[in-house]
């Protein structure tokens, strides 16, 4: 029987119960939010179990939700079970004052560079990675650039506000405090 | 006591000799530094540094509206630009549920082909350049020139193309722009097959690629390889197939496959997918002459509110004004959502995951990009081998630093 994505839900919410939740399907793919506890029991039962065999990490990222408190950076992940050709995406959810989450990289090569970039960018301290140091900006830097208190455009300008681009409410921006 | 030259600690009696291998040198084809450990000619180990072209792209996007960020895409994987235009277009139709008429998917399949073709011709005639083989890269570049002339006919631009709109194209497919293809069409396969029997079967060739920077499926995959560097591992993933896009589900089409994932089996699936490339394109073409009538004239989806009005309408005509305004000074909100829309870029599974909370820009744009992932393998690649491997290796991987650092 093919792998579908209510056999994958249900594989889950057995093993875990109602620690997983906020699920969806948006786009045909599943999606679900796990405690940042638990995500590399979630990674590992996915990889192990021998009816989902999710073995390939397609991607891991993370994004900053400013009016999120407490739980202000996702990291995201996207795992792809190449055989049944079936994709899922899971976040967890972790304060911006202990941005700190289990590493990826035991179970997963590629998640070396990837949770590199997302430190980079986001300031995410994954516990038990090797070697986690910036990869794309200076080692300088002493800050985390993509996290959303720091305006791209030119903190003078004015005609550029987030007003312009459909956010009425922007007030984790600086320069508009 | 002479104060000239204080050594490090432990340098006399250190054995190895530590080379910097960039981050400018002609042979690495890009901004790549690796600090190599090195025992005479044996690469003893490898640090690889990237970073250098760095540009932003992910903090830029979230301040600009959908259509301003398809030129920043060109610029991720430069050798094929069309395809991360395309992926890029694809994505914002997902997340605003376009859908697209038959005969734009076709267009864009045949444009998206090219792309693939340019891309690996590139990459197939470096390594025979970094193995010492000039002539297949000059003769081979001619066809890339056509294959630029051909965007210049559709979108005016030749390698940041900026290609497309979001819901099509911006103006039908010059005949022009046909006639080049059939020229190419026509002139490409001999020319290919000429520089297949000058490499593929070549015992200096073969000799120097064979067992040369090889992986293995199992390390390719934990790895994150996409791909031709994972199908000359012997796994037949490809999006095309998988998450098909585009109406690539239409067309009839095999994935080569390897079985030693060496830098001679990455040359032969390249070489072997730029075959089924042309195939594609013939198949694509014919469907596109197949329409008829006013159907022969789309090439745009039918979606006013999203799809930029050609100039001479806005001009002259007053709803093609009024959208052309809402569009272009950002009036436009877009639906709330998140979606991961994958295209088989030319080095791999390149992915957009666009987070949308409502306003006019995106709320978070990442790129998935392919080479970015496989690149760390590299260390692991070029260990106990020599020197002059790790540059074959490197340049048989298509490593574009433009994406590797986005």
């Amino acid at each position: 029987m093919a792998l579908t994505n209510d056999l994958v839900k249900q594989a889950l919410i057995e093993k875990f119960g109602d620690a997983l939740t906020d699920w969806g399907e948006p786009y045909d793919m599943l999606t679900f939010t796990a405690p940042k506890e638990l995500n590399l029991k979630v990674l590992q039962f996915l990889y192990d179990e021998e009816t989902l065999k999710f073995r390939f990490l397609t991607d891991l990222q993370a994004v900053h939700f400013p009016d999120n408190q407490g739980a202000e950076l996702a990291v995201v992940y996207h795992l792809h079970n190449l055989q049944d050709n079936i994709r899922l995406r899971f976040k967890v959810f972790t304060s911006i004052d202990n941005p700190e989450v289990f590493s990826a990289t035991a179970l997963y090569q590629s998640a070396n560079w990837m949770e590199r970039e997302t430190y980079d960018f986001f300031g995410v301290q994954f516990v038990g990675h090797p070697n986690l140091i910036r990869i794309l900006n200076v080692e300088e830097m002493d800050y985390f650039p993509l996290r959303k208190e720091y305006p791209v455009e030119d903190q003078t300008r004015v005609d550029k506000d987030d007003e312009m681009f459909g956010r009425l409410h922007a007030k984790n921006v600086k320069n508009h405090e | 006591m002479s104060n000239h030259i204080i050594l490090p600690d432990g340098s006399l009696e250190k054995q190895t000799t530590t080379l910097n291998l960039g981050p400018t040198h002609p042979a690495t084809h890009g901004v790549f530094q690796n600090i190599l450990e090195m025992d005479g000619e044996k690469i003893l180990n490898a640090t690889s540094t990237v970073g250098y072209i760095h540009r932003a792209f992910e903090k830029i996007a979230e301040r600009r509206p959908l259509y301003q960020i398809t030129p920043l895409t060109d610029r991720l994987n430069y050798c094929s630009s069309p395809i991360n235009n395309m992926g890029w277009h694809i994505a914002c139709e997902k997340i605003l549920k376009i859908s697209l008429p038959k005969r734009v998917d076709y267009l864009r399949i045949i444009i998206m082909e090219l792309a693939r073709i340019s891309d690996h011709l590139i990459c197939n005639s470096i390594v025979g350049v970094d193995s010492g083989a000039y002539s297949g890269f000059l003769y081979l570049m001619q066809y890339r020139e056509l294959i630029y002339e051909i965007y210049e006919e559709v979108c005016g631009a030749r390698l940041t193309t900026n290609i497309g709109r979001i819901g099509g194209f911006e103006r039908n497919f010059t005949d022009t722009a046909f006639r080049k293809l059939e020229k190419f069409l026509d002139e490409y396969p001999k020319q290919l097959k000429e520089f297949e029997n000058l490499f593929s079967r070549n015992r200096i060739f073969m000799e120097r690629t064979m067992g040369c920077g090889a992986i293995s499926a199992e390390r390719a995959l934990n790895y994150g390889f996409t791909g031709p560097n994972l199908r000359a591992a012997g796994v037949d993933y490809d999006v095309r197939v998988h998450t098909p896009y585009s109406s690539y589900q239409d067309f009839d089409f095999t994935i080569p496959v390897g079985t030693t994932g060496d830098c001679y089996d990455r040359f032969l699936v390249r070489n072997a997918e730029m075959w089924q490339s042309l195939s594609l394109i013939k198949q694509a073409y014919q469907k596109v002459q197949e329409f008829k009538g006013a159907e022969a004239e789309v090439f745009h989806a039918d979606s006013p509110a999203y799809y930029l009005p050609p100039k001479q309408d806005v001009y002259t005509k007053m709803e093609e004004m009024i959208y052309h305004f809402k569009i272009v000074m950002g009036e436009i909100d877009m639906p709330v959502g998140e979606v991961y829309s994958p295209v088989e870029g030319a080095n791999g599974e390149l992915g957009f995951y666009l987070v949308c909370d409502g306003g006019r820009t995106p709320y978070r744009l990442h790129f998935r990009r392919p080479c970015f992932i496989y690149y760390q393998a590299f260390p692991e690649l070029i260990r106990n081998g020599m020197l002059s491997d790790a540059i074959i290796t490197m340049s048989s991987l298509n490593l574009i630093a433009g994406e590797l650092d986005a």
